[in-house]
């Protein structure tokens, strides 16, 4: 990088996007990525073009870019999701098929779809893009929209923090996604290992864009940690003890907590490679006492904590819908909360585990790998719960059910195989791996993405008004357990074949069926995330047939499924007053559970604000003008950042009021709908008969 | 004095006496104390790689603890940042037994006062060890002395301008519940920052001239 800086437009010029690479070489690899940042240019045009000629300017900037509401936030959080899930899922395809044609010679050792270098690009910007552009948002928007009604609570602790949250995270993607068409991600991987990324070996833009999208997204996770558990300590209802919390609480309990102390250090790994990346620091170069093992220690404090971050989520979503669509009471409670926070606590002990080949003694790595040994026994007891939770239910096989049943097959494997790779011994001959790839997809998949679609089915009814067409909603999932299963279980045999993980090529022609194979699983994950799409299209377009307006639709036994739905801004007329663990449930055995209160008083709102999109615009004028080196642009964007948050501080935030006249409206005109509509069996669950208004006679939760 | 009896978690509210603030505090106050929690991880984690790098690798050569640390500054600033912290529980008594505006910015100016102080005397050390070749780029244990000393003179400067802001606030609102919670948050900050410090005096300082 021996270019000149230019001081207006630091180092970008015209030569930056992929379609220089295009004109200079006409390859798969440069049409790939020329293509990719076509898909990129469009879709902006084309949503932009969209949004414009439907007028909804207004709407979207009124009702959902400047909310405070959790709920808004929260969809807004997996829409993010769900758009970077496309090119994720697009992204792992691409590499599986580049796999598939990557048997190269001695002579001619370099084949296949893409160049070397854009496959570790690829494989960086799919890890990266997977775990904190997908999988956080998708946890993060569920429990935002899920948690304050669970509690029983009008919104967050600190709505417009939340609001920040979700603007840091939506820069963070907003790099991730420019680095399509603007310059090159970095070849780090999703860890971003020092030395090879530190200034010597990665000059250029490729790390910084990881480092600039992964700490301002990151410090937005720290804040919706302390926002979640602040909710959970100070927002319950009044009678929400702890032990009436439904279980998705209780999750949302332990990812607050692990979030805020396991964000940090994400943190300041990434601040510290910025400091030796642009101001010459020590920190993880190899000379003048640099220590790269630190960024390793430091990273997987964050990176372990950070996966029961992810599956904690939907260990909650699981604990719902298998005590719902069984009809029972969920068994062994108290044991799940026991585990949820034994997990939450164990995980932070467990960290070397990813690097047990990197030197130290027999004696560290074993105590390590006993630790994650023993974090296996509270997942297990959980696993067991949810099954007994099933054991003589009325089992309704809805699409959350299917999801259930596919994460309790496949996720037991996955986890198997993550106790044969806590033993020291045996992770020195598959570490590094496909087989480890294997693993961790398998309990990713399974665990995060089967939880997260589950809940969106189980919820969607609540958020819009109207329930996800079933039969579209089955398919999809056996795609994804199909897809699942064909894409990676032969990447267990290839680890034991000796195949590595993150290779471009290979030598050896028996890897080749079996890459085959994982290619077919592939294009199925395509077809799941195509059918995932016309789910949502499908029944959007059915939306009066599939209208649940009682708000009901499942029979559910949790604080949530008592207000209409789509629920209102304020989620309850009153705060309820909580009397047992399943209030709902409890409402229902007492006979008459749509009984309103009996009056009703002016509610506070948060306010709609603009300060959550000025921070998200300068966070990613920040971001961009370091990755690039136009140091005026940074300043003026710290400047503005700084500037925001000093007024923020400043000013007060007036609630809106919403007048109890218009409150006893909405809510009176409800319960005059459930009185009068007629309530539906359990049979009736996927017709249009089920209006949200069960039978609650058959109610045995 | 004791909140023991209504619910509330002692030290986090301003007292029955002060009413909507009191409330307020509860979750203001509580977030905050989260949030620092945070800010301590991130200081937890410099400590200890200061820890990693204080030794003949990590040196590396550059110049070391003898050579640059001045124990008779680093004394003054204690002094004057602890002195600081003491000076910020009048801040809160004035708040508490409703002592009035300007006994509440008499008692901000003094902590902001020594807090500028300790920030003169020790930016005075770092350049004399900048001049010294004590830069960050001379080592690891270097990168890890500027980064964990630097962001702690920062989360000071940061205080120093939030004290400037209540003063602000307090001339343009007075005295009332919104600036009272917002002392009370400033307090716990400031203290923290005292916290921390009694950290990097004797784990940065003292340990290795020991």
């Amino acid at each position: 990088m021996s270019q000149p800086t230019s001081p207006i437009f630091g180092r970008l010029d015209w030569t930056v996007t992929p379609y220089t690479d295009l004109l200079h070489h006409v390859t798969s690899s440069t049409i790939v990525g020329a293509g990719a940042a076509t898909v990129l240019v469009l879709g902006t045009l084309g949503a932009v073009a969209l949004v414009t000629r439907m007028g909804w300017w207004g709407p979207l900037f009124r009702d959902w870019l400047t909310s405070a509401d959790a709920k808004k936030i929260g969809i807004m959080y997996i829409v993010l999701a769900l758009v970077m899930m496309a090119r994720g899922i697009v992204e792992g395809f691409v590499m599986r098929a580049h796999q598939a044609t990557a048997l190269g010679t001695l002579s001619a050792p370099e084949s296949g779809l893409v160049a070397p270098d854009h496959f570790a690009q690829l494989f960086s910007t799919h890890g990266t893009i997977m775990i904190f552009f997908v999988a956080m948002p998708l946890l993060i928007g569920l429990i935002n929209f899920v948690l304050p009604q669970q509690l029983g609570a009008r919104d967050m602790a600190f709505p417009v923090l939340n609001q920040v949250s979700l603007g840091l995270t939506a820069a963070g993607a907003a790099l991730v996604m420019v680095s399509l068409l603007i310059g090159k991600f970095g070849t780090g991987g999703w860890t971003v290992y020092p030395p090879y990324t530190g200034i010597a070996y990665s000059p250029g833009e490729g790390v910084d864009y990881w480092l600039w999208a992964i700490t301002i997204s990151g410090i937005g996770s720290t804040l919706t940690g302390m926002n979640f558990a602040v909710t959970i300590f100070k927002k319950r209802a009044p009678g929400m003890h702890f032990m009436r919390m439904p279980l998705f609480c209780w999750t949302s309990l332990c990812v607050a907590i692990m979030l805020i102390y396991a964000m940090p250090a994400l943190t300041v790994s990434s601040a510290m490679l910025m400091l030796d990346r642009y101001a010459g620091f020590h920190f993880f170069t190899n000379g003048a006492g640099g220590n790269m093992m630190n960024y390793a220690n430091i990273f997987w404090m964050f990176g372990h904590p950070e996966v029961y971050i992810l599956i904690l989520p939907a260990f909650g979503v699981f604990s719902e819908i298998s005590s719902t669509f069984s009809g029972k009471k969920l068994y062994g409670y108290t044991s799940l909360v026991i585990a949820s926070m034994s997990i939450a606590v164990i995980s932070f002990t467990v960290w070397l585990h990813h690097f047990f080949t990197m030197g130290q003694s027999a004696n560290v790595n074993i105590a390590f790998g006993i630790a994650t040994m023993i974090i296996g026994v509270p997942t297990g007891v959980k696993i067991y719960d949810w099954m007994a939770t099933m054991w003589r239910g009325q089992v309704r096989i809805t699409t959350p059910m299917v999801y259930l049943i596919g994460f309790f097959m496949l996720f037991v494997i996955g986890g198997l195989s993550g106790i044969i790779l806590a033993n020291p011994s045996i992770d020195y001959q598959v570490h590094n791996s496909t087989f480890l790839v294997a693993h961790f997809h398998n309990v990713i998949i399974p665990g995060v993405l089967y939880g997260m679609l589950a809940g969106i089915h189980y919820w969607f009814p609540k958020a819009f008004g109207f329930r996800l067409c079933e039969t579209w909603g089955r398919r999809t999932a056996f795609l994804f357990v199909g897809g699942f299963l064909l894409t990676f279980m032969p990447l267990y045999v290839l680890g034991l074949m000796g195949m590595p993980r993150r290779s471009p090529t290979f030598q050896n022609p028996d890897f080749l069926p079996w890459m085959y194979v994982a290619g077919v699983g592939a294009v199925l994950m395509l077809c799941a995330l195509g059918s995932l799409g016309w789910t949502f299209w499908s029944s959007w377009r059915r939306r009066a047939d599939l209208a649940v307006p009682g708000g009901d639709p499942w029979n559910g036994g949790t604080l949530e499924w008592s207000s209409p739905a789509p629920v209102p801004a304020w989620n309850y007329p009153r705060i309820p007053d909580v009397k047992a663990r399943d209030d709902w449930s409890a409402a229902k055995r007492g006979g008459d559970p749509w009984k309103g209160p009996d009056d009703y008083a002016d509610i506070e709102m948060p306010a709609n604000t603009r300060f959550g999109l000025v921070l998200a615009a300068a966070a990613f004028a920040l971001g961009f003008a370091m990755v690039w080196h136009v140091w005026w642009m940074g300043v003026a964007a710290l400047l503005a950042i700084v500037a925001a948050v000093m007024w923020r501080g400043m000013i007060v935030l007036e609630p809106e009021i919403v007048p109890a006249a218009e409150v006893e409206r909405a809510d009176r005109q409800f319960r005059e709908w459930v009185a009068a509509a007629p309530p539906a069996s359990r049979a009736d669950e996927e017709t249009p008969r089920n209006r949200g208004v069960p039978d609650i006679t058959e109610f045995a939760g | 004095m004791s909140n023991g009896d209504n619910g509330l978690y002692p030290g986090l509210n301003l007292g029955a006496g002060h009413g909507d603030a009191h409330d307020q505090a509860e979750t203001s106050v509580f977030g905050f104390w989260v949030f620092l929690m945070s800010d301590l991880i991130i200081f937890g984690i410099l400590f200890v790689t200061y820890a990693a790098a204080l030794d003949p690798v990590g040196l590396a050569g550059g110049p070391g603890p003898q050579a640059l640390f001045d124990m008779r500054s680093i004394a003054i600033q204690t002094g004057l940042l602890l002195l600081g912290g003491a000076a910020y529980g009048g801040v809160s008594l004035a708040v508490k037994y409703d002592g009035g505006a300007g006994k509440v910015v008499a008692w901000l100016a003094i902590c902001a006062g020594l807090g500028a102080g300790f920030l003169f005397f020790e930016i005075r050390d770092f350049l004399h060890q900048a001049q010294e070749g004590g830069i960050p780029q001379a080592s690891g244990w270097l990168s890890a002395y500027w980064a964990l000393v630097g962001l702690h003179g920062l989360h000071v400067a940061v205080g120093i301008a939030w004290i400037g802001a209540s003063a602000a606030q307090i001339a343009v609102r007075g005295l009332d519940d919104v600036v009272k919670v917002r002392l009370s948050m400033l307090g716990v900050f400031w203290h923290f920052l005292d916290l921390v410090w009694i950290g990097i005096f004797s784990f940065v300082f003292l340990v290795p001239l020991s």
